[in-house]
C-alpha cells in the first residue's frame, strides 16, 4: 500500500476515534481508558507479522517479549475492562427505594 | 489465506472495534461494547496468524501463552482500587512491544529502509518507548514503591528529546548504525523516566491518559511502516480517543498539558502562599459520635469521595452509611468531581463495586448547584478537588481549577489521616473554615465507627 493510501485512512480513522469517543459520561472514563487501551495491544499483530521473517537469537528474544507484551496488553486489558463494566451492569434492577 | 480475506476479515474488526467504542458510551452497552471490541481483536489476530510468511509458530505460540500466563491472572486478581496502575502496566508494556518491534524490523533491514518506512520506524520507537518508561514509572508511583518527587528541570527533558530527535534524523539522513538507533530508544526512555517521576498523584489522570494516546499513537506508525491497515486504524483510534480524553481531563482541571508535565506543581507552592500565615489558624477535630448525630439530623447530605477513600478501601462502608442514612429519609447523595482519585471515573467505578445506585452519583456541576441546600456535606479523602483556594487565591497554583464548592453547604466533616496536605501539596484553607470539622484517622475505621454510632441513636 502506497503511503498517501495509508496517510488518508490515518487521518479518518483520527476523525473517526474523536467521534466515537467525545461526550462519554465521567463515570465511564475509566473503563473506556481501559478498553481503548486494550485495543492499542493490537501491537501484538506487529510481532506476529515480524518474527517470521526475523532471523537471529537477538531479534527471536526480543519479538518473543514484544508478542508477549502485546498479548498481555490486549487479554488483561479486555479483562480488566469487563471485570470494571460488569459491576455497571445490573444497577438498574436494584431500585434505590429500597434505601428511602 | 488469501491477502484480500485478510484485510476484510481487518474490515470486519474495524466495524466490531468502532461498534464496540460506541457501545462503551453507555452504562447499559457497555459491557457488551467490551466484548464486542474483544472478538473485533480477536478476529485482527486470526486473520493475521493466516497471512502468508507468517511463521515461527513455536516462538509465536510462545509469546501467547506467556502474555496470556502473566495478563489473565493478573487481571482478575487486581483489585478495584489498584485499577489505575494496572491500565497504566498494561498500557506500558503495549508501548514496550512497539519500541521492540522498531528496532527489530530497523535490525533486520540493516538500516537501510525507505524512508517511508523509516520515519515511522523512529517515531515508533520513540513514542514507544517513552510510553512504555513512563507507564512503569507511573504504575511505581501509584502503586506507593517510590513517593520520590525530583525536580527535574524542563531543559533536561527538553534536552533529551532534542537529543532523541536529533538522532532520528541522522538516522533518517542516512546513518545506518544500529547503536545510534539504540541510543534513541535509550533517550526516549529516560525521557519517559524523568518527565513522568516529578508528577504528583493528582495529575496520573492526565498522565496516563496521555501515555494511553501515545501508545496508540506509536501503533499506528508502526503500521505505516509494516504496511499493515490493521494496526494503523486500531492505533489510530486509540489515539485520538486518548487525545480527546486527555484533553477533558486537563480542562477539567483548567491546566494545560505543558503545565502537567513541566510545571513542577506543587514544589513552589511549598514555600508559597499560605506557608507564611499558617501559625494562627487551628482546625477542629470532632469524634464519630458527633458526626454520627449531625448527620441523623440532616435532611440533605452530600458524600464527597477523593482518593483516601480509594486507599483506606472505604467505599463498601460509606455505601453502608449512606444506605443507613437513607432509610431515616435522608437525602444522600455522592458528590463526584471530574479528576478525583487517580483517573477519571475512579470515584465511580469503587462506589459501583460498592452497589451504590447509578442515579446518586452526581457530576460536579449538578453537585454544586445543590451544595447551598446541603445539611452536611462528608468530605472523604479528598483534598484538592475541595479547596476553595482554587476561587480566591489567585497565586495558588491551582487557582482556576473548578472544585466541588464542599464550603457552601451548613456543615463540613473531613475525614482525614493526618493534616498532611494533598497530592499537589498545597495547603486547603477548608479545613480552617469554621464550619469544617475534622475526623482524624484511616477513612474505612472511621466511616465504620460514624455508622455503628447512627445505627445505635
Amino acid at each position: 500500500m502506497d503511503l498517501l493510501t495509508e496517510l488518508a485512512i490515518l487521518v479518518l480513522a483520527a476523525f473517526v476515534g474523536f467521534e466515537v469517543i467525545s461526550k462519554v459520561p465521567n463515570t465511564l472514563h475509566t473503563p473506556l481508558m481501559s478498553g481503548t487501551n486494550a485495543i492499542h495491544g493490537i501491537v501484538l499483530l506487529g510481532g506476529l507479522l515480524v518474527i517470521g521473517p526475523a532471523e537471529g537469537l537477538l531479534e527471536d528474544i526480543l519479538l518473543v517479549i514484544a508478542i508477549a507484551f502485546g498479548t498481555i496488553n490486549v487479554v488483561g486489558g479486555f479483562l480488566v475492562t469487563d471485570r470494571m463494566l460488569a459491576m455497571f451492569k445490573g444497577k438498574k434492577k436494584q431500585p434505590q427505594r429500597a434505601a428511602e | 489465506m488469501d491477502q484480500d480475506l485478510v484485510t476484510a476479515l481487518y474490515i470486519v474488526a474495524f466495524i466490531l472495534f468502532i461498534v464496540g467504542l460506541r457501545m462503551l458510551r453507555g452504562p447499559r452497552t457497555a459491557v457488551q461494547g467490551n466484548q464486542v471490541a474483544a472478538v473485533g481483536m480477536l478476529i485482527a489476530v486470526v486473520a493475521t496468524l493466516g497471512q502468508k510468511g507468517v511463521g515461527d509458530w513455536g516462538l509465536i505460540v510462545l509469546g501467547l501463552a506467556i502474555g496470556t500466563a502473566i495478563g489473565v491472572p493478573s487481571a482478575r486478581a487486581v483489585k478495584m482500587t489498584a485499577m489505575p496502575q494496572m491500565v497504566a502496566l498494561f498500557n506500558g508494556v503495549g508501548g514496550g512491544a512497539v519500541a521492540l518491534i522498531a528496532f527489530v524490523e530497523f535490525r533486520e533491514a540493516g538500516g537501510d529502509l525507505p524512508l517511508d518506512e523509516l520515519i515511522p520506524i523512529l517515531f515508533a520507537a520513540i513514542i514507544g518507548s517513552i510510553s512504555f518508561w513512563g507507564s512503569n514509572v507511573a504504575f511505581a508511583k501509584l502503586q506507593e514503591l517510590t513517593k520520590a518527587r525530583p525536580r527535574i528541570p524542563s531543559l533536561v527533558n527538553l534536552g533529551l528529546l532534542a537529543i532523541a530527535c536529533g538522532l532520528a534524523v541522522a538516522v533518517a539522513a542516512g546513518t545506518e548504525s544500529q547503536a545510534v538507533f539504540a541510543a534513541i530508544l535509550l533517550a526516549s526512555a529516560l525521557l519517559g523516566l524523568l518527565a513522568v517521576f516529578p508528577i504528583g498523584g493528582a495529575d496520573m489522570p492526565v498522565v496516563i491518559s496521555t501515555l494511553n494516546a501515545f501508545t496508540g499513537l506509536s501503533a499506528a506508525a508502526a503500521g505505516i511502516a509494516l504496511d499493515n491497515v490493521a494496526l494503523i486504524v486500531a492505533g489510530m483510534l486509540v489515539g485520538a480517543s486518548g487525545s480527546i480524553l486527555t484533553k477533558q481531563m486537563a480542562d477539567a482541571m483548567n491546566r494545560s498539558l505543558g503545565n502537567v508535565f513541566f510545571g513542577n506543581f506543587g514544589a513552589a507552592a511549598a514555600a508559597g502562599p499560605g506557608a507564611a500565615d499558617d501559625g494562627d489558624r487551628t482546625v477542629r477535630s470532632t469524634s464519630a459520635a458527633d458526626v454520627a448525630i449531625q448527620l441523623s439530623y440532616a435532611e440533605r447530605v452530600v458524600i464527597v469521595p477523593g482518593y483516601g477513600m480509594a486507599v483506606a478501601q472505604a467505599q463498601r462502608a460509606v455505601a453502608d452509611l449512606a444506605t443507613e442514612l437513607g432509610k431515616r429519609g435522608i437525602d444522600v447523595s455522592y458528590a463526584i468531581h471530574p479528576v478525583a482519585g487517580r483517573m477519571p471515573g475512579h470515584m465511580n467505578v469503587l462506589l459501583a463495586e460498592a452497589d451504590v445506585p447509578y442515579d446518586r452519583l452526581k457530576e460536579m456541576e449538578e453537585a454544586n448547584a445543590e451544595f447551598a441546600r446541603t445539611d452536611v456535606s462528608l468530605v472523604i479523602g479528598a483534598n484538592d478537588v475541595t479547596n476553595p483556594a482554587a476561587r480566591t487565591v489567585s497565586d495558588s497554583p491551582i487557582y482556576g481549577m473548578p472544585i466541588l464548592d464542599v464550603d457552601k453547604s451548613s456543615s463540613i466533616i473531613v475525614l482525614k489521616r493526618s493534616m498532611s496536605s494533598g497530592f499537589a501539596g498545597i495547603d486547603n484553607p477548608l479545613f480552617y473554615d469554621e464550619k469544617t470539622a475534622l475526623l482524624f484517622g484511616d477513612a474505612k475505621a472511621s466511616v465504620s465507627d460514624v455508622l455503628s454510632e447512627v445505627q445505635a441513636l
